[in-house]
């Protein structure tokens, strides 16, 4: 079972790679063969939040069950979430290099992942400055949430800041996707390989973290 | 329910005796607010600052200030190891509203002096007085609402005095990006009435950030 998801996901990203450079992409103005960073740059932020929201949820469950092991699953989420919020800005801002002149303008999108980024930062800084287990469990949980109930709240703030120049109104015009056919399938199967990689990644950390874990408590008894 | 108001009220009354009895937060507040005041004044010269700059300016001297304040509210609890005796006479809610209801009244205090000494040090101009008194209060609701948890959370902590503005800054983004911008529009005049969209939004943002703190509160504080 495992060997097969490893190597579907191996074929699909692979696939998603090579259709995503070389197949032809429908004329979209302003943005021409630039659109093409759609492919990745989408997915990678879509994985950031769901980690995010995934780190959240854990949290919750582990408040109210005080199971140490959803705290494992918290973390694992937020620090893998924390890697693809950094790929995220990366492909961003190297896109925005190219079409808007320089990789950072405090545009609503990049501010936005960069309070992503921000949050991400402040909770690894919390837990590695608490000595105790439970304590940097039960602490950082309540962080977490924290930090999640206010995120909502961009939405109704960034449009008021600036006019966006993101491409997701050119591309995205009233909730109606205009791509064509092939950049469709091909964003959606990279939508969905890039996930399938996530939660693949996730299982191995939450392994690592809870064997780490089962070490530190056999050291110190 | 009553229990609850007098246990707030209790918490209040001990946190603002044992300040005036030492005037720790204060007298060293105070200083903290001129000299940061004194820097930007050293720092604009002889400018000419738009009005646009100086309510930036303004809100970062109160974000630092709040955040040397506030964030002693629940340290100064475990340095005098006094919080097994407040776990011990108040339930956890109590310890909650009483704390964040002195540190609104610290910070009220506190904007009130930061704003008269930056008007006096540098040309701060304020054009609509009640729409700002307005902002600057209830922005001070929110500032609260979210300091008063993550003081409570870095108590538990090592290195509480770095990890303040780190846990705090991302949560309160949302409060400070509308705050300064209504700042702005009403120290430039404009009517209060056309402020109503920021003060809803920094409202509901009091409200939720102050009833989630309320939920989770327990959590951190009871071991």
């Amino acid at each position: 079972m495992n060997s097969i998801l490893k190597i579907s996901i191996l074929v699909i990203i692979s696939g998603v790679i090579i259709a995503g450079i070389i197949l032809p992409i429908p004329f979209i103005p302003a943005l021409g063969d630039k659109a093409r960073i759609l492919y990745f740059h989408v997915p990678m932020s879509w994985i950031a939040v769901l980690a995010f929201f995934m780190s959240m949820y854990y949290s919750i469950r582990y408040l109210k069950t005080r199971d140490n092991d959803f705290d494992v699953r918290s973390y694992s989420a937020a620090s893998l979430g924390f890697m693809f919020c950094i790929l995220a800005t990366a492909t961003g801002s190297l896109w925005a290099k190219f079409s808007w002149g320089s990789f950072w303008n405090w545009d609503p999108r990049q501010t936005s992942i960069f309070i992503l980024l921000l949050i991400y930062g402040a909770y690894f800084a919390l837990r590695s400055a608490i000595d105790s287990d439970e304590q940097r469990a039960k602490l950082s949980s309540v962080y977490s949430i924290i930090a999640a109930v206010t995120v909502p709240f961009f939405v109704f703030i960034m449009p008021r800041l600036v006019e966006s120049l993101h491409p997701d109104p050119i591309v995205n015009t009233q909730g109606k996707i205009n791509m064509d056919s092939t950049m469709l399938s091909i964003f959606l199967t990279s939508l969905f390989g890039f996930t399938l990689l996530f939660f693949w990644c996730l299982n191995i950390k939450v392994r690592i973290e809870r064997l780490n874990l089962k070490h530190l408590r056999s050291i110190t008894g | 329910m009553s229990d609850f108001f007098r246990s707030t009220i209790i918490v209040f009354k001990k946190d603002l005796i044992s300040e005036l009895r030492t005037r720790y937060a204060l007298n060293a507040l105070i200083m903290f607010v001129l000299v940061s005041i004194s820097i930007i004044r050293f720092a604009i010269g002889e400018e000419k600052v738009e009005n646009e700059i100086l309510s930036g300016l303004l809100w970062i001297v109160i974000f630092f200030s709040a955040s040397g304040g506030l964030s002693r509210t629940f340290v100064k609890e475990e340095e005098k190891e006094t919080s097994v005796a407040l776990k011990m006479s108040v339930d956890s809610s109590g310890v909650f509203t009483g704390k964040l209801l002195f540190n609104f009244v610290l910070t009220l205090i506190l904007n009130f002096l930061i704003t008269i000494l930056f008007i006096m040090i540098t040309d701060y101009e304020i054009k609509n007085l009640w729409g700002f008194i307005l902002v600057i209060g209830i922005g001070n609701i929110g500032l609260v609402s979210a300091s008063t948890i993550i003081a409570a959370i870095i108590s538990k902590a090592n290195s509480k005095g770095t990890l303040y503005p780190v846990l705090s800054f991302p949560v309160l983004i949302p409060l400070l990006v509308t705050v300064i911008n209504a700042t702005k529009l009403s120290a430039s005049g404009v009517e209060t009435g056309i402020l109503y969209e920021e003060f809803v939004i920094l409202i509901s943002y009091s409200i939720v950030v102050t009833t989630v703190s309320l939920m989770l509160f327990k959590y951190v504080w009871e071991d």
